[in-house]
This record gives structure tokens, sequence and C-alpha cells, in this order.
């Protein structure tokens, strides 16, 4: 039972028998507690409750989609739906094809948050915001720690109907040192699928960043340039999910000839050294499920093979569009908004290089480490390092206030020229793309080097 | 809808003192365009209720999208109250708000067929300036009612209409790609598409050629969307009383100080009339006003939630906004730069080597609370002996907000809306760091 709403029945019923291509109703219901604290003080507590479903229904190749609260008549929006499709649609509707699946998925919880009393919660998060402050030099704090569980109920016009449930535990630690006019901030963002249980291992990043901030007040500037620049695990799966991952997402290319040219199969991206995959097959990351939001199952894509492009991302209907296999990566927030083409958990594979391979080599150069942001432009693309150190005489030297990397995809991907093997994954981040944001994935990465990047400050 | 007095009444039995609840409902129309044609188009309903109370001095959140969820919302707020924040404030009584114009009923019955219209003539404009442009666009109705009651007699309720259009535009050669786009919003149909036409020409016919940018300190023009972009983020964040009252702040300990550029003048303004992010009281019940932020130069004032000024024993300035699931937080309504005495062509004229910014990608990333804004110019131009000659590439640019409009070169004489609420003229300074890869 999804809801003592909406039965089984009421959806599937209300799925059949209308006069359009393709229809489907997602029901989500998801509830959060939330904790915000800001310096001394706990800013912010709460629970909320987001109760919803959507219809969305195909006709002619045109989209109609209706969301709402009150799941009273569900029928009535499904046929609302097919009105507006109806409306746009001109063309002819393809899917590709998917067979259809009934399934209750488990929840395979690790350790549950929501047997987690309040109380406690709050007692160790209290824990870190007062060791961060004790730390000298460290003026305020921000904590942010959040638990959702959240199910959703699918049901297709071609038979499916799924039921998903999954728990993302979302946590960021940041300190702030100030001294004079003079501020800097360190911050780390972490995350897991259906597990509580890192939540209480954090006292030593909670001492690392408050320490960070301080020492970041004596830190010089860098010059800005242009530099050899080795990236860490966690800011070269930013790198791969910001410079590369949301290129291969379909959704801009399947209509548009020119980038179809540009991201041809085939076209060499990289180096040989080069593999890069996404897929939500790959188990227990913030990007894992079962299937996707149009019912796809999950799977594992390799995008870049041996520096050539191989295969991209898809929703049904850019899969149908370009003739290649639906690869389960349609994806939407909330029942607010329709599935678009998303990562899931996106990372490039390991080398045979060590970091000292790495690094040896480099008689200046910078060592860029941690995520703090990033963004893209599809060709161009900027993010920023949590801390940064140059990179002297082949050895790490001095730290530097943090930085900021751009560049342009195709000249970058093509100047990595060194992969470690030391793979580690992401989870603290929240991929945005059409207004739905934070959308849960995990990126990855082992130490990769690149030629010729350039370094700003942040 | 949900019974508002029904849920104070349930939150006072389980042992609240005061109690407020909050309720929206949202009708959002968006018309999508996708590669020059339409292609899906969607209503989403959106309504539910957001419990605060403060039970022995503490506060507590709930919110919930069930409208049968009363017994739930109160139970889930007041579990919270025992941890939450100390409460620097009461609910306010009624106030007595000015009359501002948030609704017209011509958006309200605009049709979904007009926007459809309209979203293809757009298009259709551009792309006979540049017909291999490949156009997304979105034309977006919202209508919309928001209701606030608390224990302390407040009951409170208005509606609000917003149209609102952008269009965003790729041209692709070989591996260069070019955006433009431009967007506006109203509360009236009366969104000014032939405004975003004509952006968008300018900036198809400046950006047709490439410019090689070298790294070094030069002039810089922000216009009203580099501005928008690049400086307003890190500006206002550092009037948020909250923060200045945390000494987080670069301003904190510095009201009524002159440390910026004489010629400079900022505030918000929550009653304008039909301006989307216009209202007649925030969303604590507070009467909405204009709050002047810097005048000629000063540092005038902060703004305010509840919470926040009874921490900084200072007055709200009607600053909160939440959204359903989301407590009140500082924030900005219509933020207005007032325009200087300079020409944009005069600007440029000036410049013997420089950049123009009018798109600034990931300039939220850093030290923002300290006031740094950096990012790559998305789209940009070079201006070399005072004449635009080409689109910018692999260009970053960097700097501090208040570093930067202590000293501003030139104030532009015409200040525009950017996505409907942020009114800023252009913005020349002197002297900024731009780095760049010549390729």
């Amino acid at each position: 039972m999804p809801d003592q709403l909406t039965s089984r029945d009421d959806i599937e019923t209300a799925v059949r028998g209308h006069n359009a291509d393709y229809v489907e109703i997602r029901i989500d219901d998801t509830s959060t507690t939330r904790l915000v604290y800001r310096g001394q003080e706990l800013e912010e507590i709460g629970r909320t409750r987001s109760f919803g479903g959507c219809a969305r229904a195909l006709v002619n190749g045109g989209w109609g989609f209706v969301s709402f609260n009150q799941p009273h008549d569900i029928r009535t929006r499904v046929e609302e739906a097919v009105a507006q499709a109806r409306h746009v649609g001109k063309e002819t509707s393809v899917l590709a094809p998917v067979d259809p699946v009934i399934d209750v998925v488990p929840l395979d919880v690790a350790m549950d948050p929501r047997t987690i009393t309040l109380a406690r919660k709050k007692e160790i998060f209290d824990g870190y915001n007062a060791r961060m402050l004790s730390v000298d030099g460290v003026t305020s704090t921000n904590i942010v720690y959040g638990d959702s569980h959240k199910r959703v109920t699918f049901a297709s016009s071609e038979g499916s109907y799924i039921e998903q449930e999954r728990i993302d535990v979302i946590s960021r630690l940041a300190a702030t040192a100030r001294r004079n006019g003079d501020m800097q901030q360190s911050s780390m963002s972490l995350g897991a699928l259906n597990d509580f249980s890192y939540i209480d291992t954090l006292d030593e990043a909670a001492d690392m960043i408050a320490n960070r901030a301080v020492e970041l007040l004596n830190a010089p500037y860098v010059e800005p340039g242009v530099y050899p620049v080795v990236l860490d695990p966690i800011l070269a799966g930013v790198f791969c999910h910001e410079a590369f991952g949301h290129l291969s997402e379909s959704d801009f290319v399947y209509e548009n000839d020119r980038m179809k040219e540009i991201m041809v199969l085939g076209r060499k991206f990289g180096q040989k050294n080069l593999n890069i995959v996404d897929g939500a097959a790959v188990p227990g990351l913030r990007g894992s499920f079962k299937y996707d939001d149009e019912g796809t199952p999950a799977k594992k894509t390799d995008l870049i093979r041996e520096g050539i492009l191989v295969g991209r991302l898809h929703s049904r209907e850019t899969a149908g569009k370009m003739g290649e296999p639906p690869s389960g990566n349609a994806r939407a927030i909330d029942y607010r908004f329709p599935p678009i083409v998303r990562m899931t958990n996106t990372y490039i594979e390991d080398g045979d290089a060590t970091f000292d391979d790495l690094i040896g080599d480099i008689k200046l150069g910078v060592y860029a480490r941690n995520w703090f942001g990033g963004t893209t432009s599809m060709e161009m693309f900027t993010f920023s390092a949590g801390e940064a150190f140059m990179i002297r005489d082949g050895k790490v030297a001095e730290l530097l206030r943090p930085v900021k990397l751009t560049g342009n995809l195709f000249t970058t991907l093509e100047n990595i020229d060194g992969i470690a093997r030391d793979l580690d994954f992401n989870q603290g981040g929240g991929c945005g793309k059409g207004g739905q944001m934070p959308l849960p994935v995990s990126n990855g990465s082992p130490h990769i080097r690149i030629q010729d990047c350039v370094v700003g400050e942040r | 809808m949900t019974n508002l007095n029904a849920v104070l009444d349930a939150a006072r039995k389980a042992g609240a003192q005061q109690a407020e609840a909050y309720q929206v409902a949202n009708e959002e129309t968006p018309v999508m365009f996708e590669a020059n044609r339409l292609k899906e188009l969607n209503s989403r309903h959106t309504s539910g209720v957001a419990l605060r109370v403060i039970a022995d001095g503490r506060i507590g959140f709930a919110s919930s999208t069930r409208p049968d969820d009363v017994d739930d919302l109160v139970s889930a707020a007041m579990e919270t109250a025992p941890f939450g924040p100390e409460a620097h404030f009461d609910f306010p009584k009624q106030v007595e708000a000015p009359v501002v114009e948030t609704f017209d009923p011509a958006t309200e019955a605009f049709a979904v067929d007009d926007m459809i219209e309209a979203g293809q003539t757009l298009i259709d404009a551009v792309r006979k300036v540049e017909p291999e442009l490949l156009c997304d666009a979105q034309l977006r109705r919202v209508v919309g009612e928001v209701t606030l009651v608390n224990s302390n007699g407040a009951n409170v309720s208005y509606r609000g209409s917003m149209l609102m259009a952008w269009l965003h535009g790729s041209l692709i050669r070989g591996t260069d790609m070019l955006f433009v786009g431009d967007v506006d919003a109203s509360v009236s149909p009366d969104i000014d598409t032939a405004r975003i036409e004509r952006t968008v020409t300018w900036q198809l016919e400046h950006a047709r050629d490439l410019a090689n940018m070298r790294t070094a300190e030069m002039p810089v023009i922000f216009t009203s969307s580099g501005v928008a972009d690049a400086l307003v983020m890190p500006l206002t964040l550092a009037f948020s009383g909250r923060l200045v009252q945390q000494g987080q702040s670069p301003l904190a300990g510095k009201l009524g100080d002159d440390l910026y550029d004489a010629r400079l003048s900022v505030h918000d303004d929550a009653t304008l009339p039909m301006r989307p992010a216009s209202r007649p009281f925030d969303d604590e019940g507070v009467a909405s006003r204009r709050t002047p932020l810097i005048v000629s130069g000063t540092v005038r004032s902060f703004m305010y939630d509840l919470q926040s000024a009874g921490l900084a024993k200072a007055q709200t300035t009607g600053s909160a906004e939440r959204s359903l699931t989301s407590q009140p937080s500082i924030s900005t309504t219509s933020l207005i730069i007032a325009p200087g005495e300079t020409t944009f062509e005069e600007m440029v004229a000036s410049v013997k080597e420089g950049l123009i910014v009018e798109d600034l990608m990931g300039a939220g990333q850093g030290n923002v609370m300290g006031g740094d804004f950096s990012g790559n110019v998305l789209l940009g131009y070079k201006i070399e002996n005072g004449e635009i000659v080409g689109r910018v590439k692999d260009t970053m640019v960097a700097g501090n907000v208040h570093e930067a409009l202590a000293s501003v070169s030139a104030i532009g004489d015409e200040a525009r809306w950017i996505n409907g609420t942020i009114h800023t003229p252009p913005l020349l300074f002197d002297r900024m760091a731009v780095s760049a890869k010549a390729s």
C-alpha cells in the first residue's frame, strides 16, 4: 500500500484506458528531519512531510505533466495530462522499449536514522560544533544535517508497477576563521545512502576542518596562471561530473545536430588511460537505485573507454530518438517535476600510477583537494577546490588560499596524462539541473594529473 | 485547504505558548519549448502548511503537504521544540500593511495558447538574426496565495501572480559553443519579450568573432546581467542582520561608515507595484517596506527577520522569506542599484584594453561571505581601443565586491531588471584580476 489515500488498485486503474501513446503516475511520500547550526547556536530544527503525485502523458511526441498534493481523483489528473500532451503533440512519439516490471523493492538499510532519537542526533552535532569552536582562531561554524526517507510508487500504461524506498543521510561541517578583516572557511560535505552510521565518526574531520580554516589565514594566494594540476579523488570526481558527465546527458544532444557531431560515438576525448563510467547499478552509493523514474532498470554505462566516447546517458525518449539502448538515467527530484536525463554514480576508473608518480616530475604545479563547488556550460567548466597546495620540485609544498580551476572540456580531458589507482567516492554532493536540485548523486575518481590547467583565486 | 485556526488551537493544546501557521497554494503553468519548438505543457499544483511553535521559549518547526495531517503536523513541531533555538521574539500582532499590488487577474486569465504563441514568436524572431541558433524557451504563469495566522492575532493573506519568459539559445561551431539568453518577469502579462529579442540580438552580433584575452589586471565592465550574476549575492549577504550580529559579515560594526563609492546607492524594496518579489507583508506577517542598504556610499541599514532582530536588539525590516519546507530566513526582495550618469557606449569608449562580463559562471563558489567573487566568463567580450572586438573564451575574473565598490570607475545611466528581481545599471571598474589561457 503506497498510502491510505491512494491504493495500488487506484493507481494501476488510473493509468489504463487513455487515448495516449504513454501514461505514467508517480506518487512520492518523503519525511525529512533537518538540523542547522550557525556559531554557538542551533539555528534551526524541523521536520517536513512532503506527499504528492504527478501524472505524465505522451501523445504524438508532445508531453503533458500535472502535479498535485491532493491525491483525490487521480484519473482526472491523468486526463488533464493527456489533454495537454495532445495539445502539444504534432509528431510521432518515440520511446525506447523497456520491459514492464512489477516489483516492490525492500528497503535495504544498514543503520536507520529514524531509529535514532532527535536528542541523540543533537548530542552528536553539539559535540562536533563544540570541537570546532574550541580551536583557537575559529570564530564561527556552520553545520547542516539532514535525513530523509522517501517512498516512490510508479505505474505506467505499459503495465509497470514499482515501489521503491530510500534514505539519504547528508551532513556538512564548516568552520570560519577570522583575523582583522580577513576571513577564511574550510568545509566538508558527506553523504550516505540508507546508513546513518558515518554520522557518529566525524571527530577527526571536525578537528581537521577547524584547524584548516585557521591555517588558511596565513596561506598565500596562488599566482594566477597555467599549471600542471594534480586533483585528489574528491575533486577529480567533481571534475568528471561537471566537465564531462553533463555533456554525456543526451537531452542536450538528441535534437541538436551540432552536438551530435561533437558527441559522436567513437570520438577521441582522452588518452588511452582514461575510462569513465556512470551507473545506478553500482550498489550502495548516493546515486544508486534499482529503477529510474521511468521504470527502466538501473545499469552501468561505459561513457569513455580507453579515451574513446562509447556511450551516453538516456531517458527512454532520448534513447529511442537516437536509436541507442535506454540507460536508466531518467530521474526527477520529486513529484513536482517530470524526469529528465541525470547522472547517478559517475567516476573515472583506476589507472596504474601512484600519487608519487603523478607529482614526482612536476617542477611547479598545484595540488588541489576537496570539493567546494562546480558548474559547467558544456564546453567550459569551472570548479573550486576546498584546499590547495603548491607542488615544488616534485613535492607537495605550501598551503594556498582556495583556488578555482577552469577550462575547456575538450582540451582538458586530453590533458589528463596520469591516473593513480586509488579510486574513492564523493557522496556529499547534490546535482542541479533544470530547476531540480539537489538530486542525490555520487562521483569518484583516483588521483589524476592534468597538464596546462587555468588556476585562479577562488 | 486546512483550517489554520484549528492548527493553532491544536498547537496550544499540545503545550505551545505561541504558534504560527503559514499556508501556500500555488498553481504553476510552464509552457516549454525545446530545440525551437513546443515540447511540453505542465501544470503544477502545490499546497501545504508550515507550523512554527514557541514552547518553553524554544522554536519548533514542521511542515506538511497533507491537508488531513493536523495531528502529525502539531506533534512533529512539538517534538522538535525542546531541541530548537531559543526564541528572541514574539509572533507579531495584526499589522497595518501597505497596499502593494501583487496580483493581476489578467495574468491568471492569460491563456496557455497565448503563452505558446508568445514563445514561438520570440524564438522565430531571434532565429531571423541567426538561423542556426537552437533555442530552448519557457513561458511560465504562476498564480498563488499566501496566508499567515498566528496566536497573537495576526491573520493576513494576499494573492500573487507572475508571468515569466526566458529564452536560451546555443550556437555550436566545431567545439566552440556560444550561449545567449535573457529573461523577464512581471506580475502582469506585460513582460517585455521585445527586450529579450533585443538583448539576444545584441549578444549574437557582438559574439560572432572570437578575441584573445591575456592574463592581467585591467578595466572590467559588468553589464546589468553581469552585476546580477557576480556582485549582488556577495554584496547583499554582507547586509544580512544575522551574519552581522554573529560577526560573520565583513560589515559588522560598520553601520554608518562610508565604505563605498559616494555615487553608489542600493536599496531593497518589497513595496514596488507589480514586481514579482513585492508583497504587503513578509513571510512572518511583518509589514513590507523600502530598506536603504547603501546611501551615497554609506552603510545605512542591515536586513532583519524577527529572530535576527531580536538577537541584535534591532527592528525587523520585513525581510523574512521562506518556502513551504524551510523556516524563515533573511532575503532581499527587489534589489535596486541606483543608476549613474555614464552611458554604456561611453564606458566602452573609455577603455583601451578590457573585458565586458555579461554572464559569469560559478560566481557563488568562493568566500562569498567575505565578499569574494570569481568565475568563468560564460558570455563576455573584449574591448580594444574603445571598441568591442569579439567574444572571449577560457577567461576568469575575480575580485572582492566590497573592495571593488569602494571605487567604481563609472555607473551606467540605464538600469534594467534582471530575472525580474534585480534592477541595476552596468558598472565599470578600473582594475580587476583577469586570467586567461591564450588559445
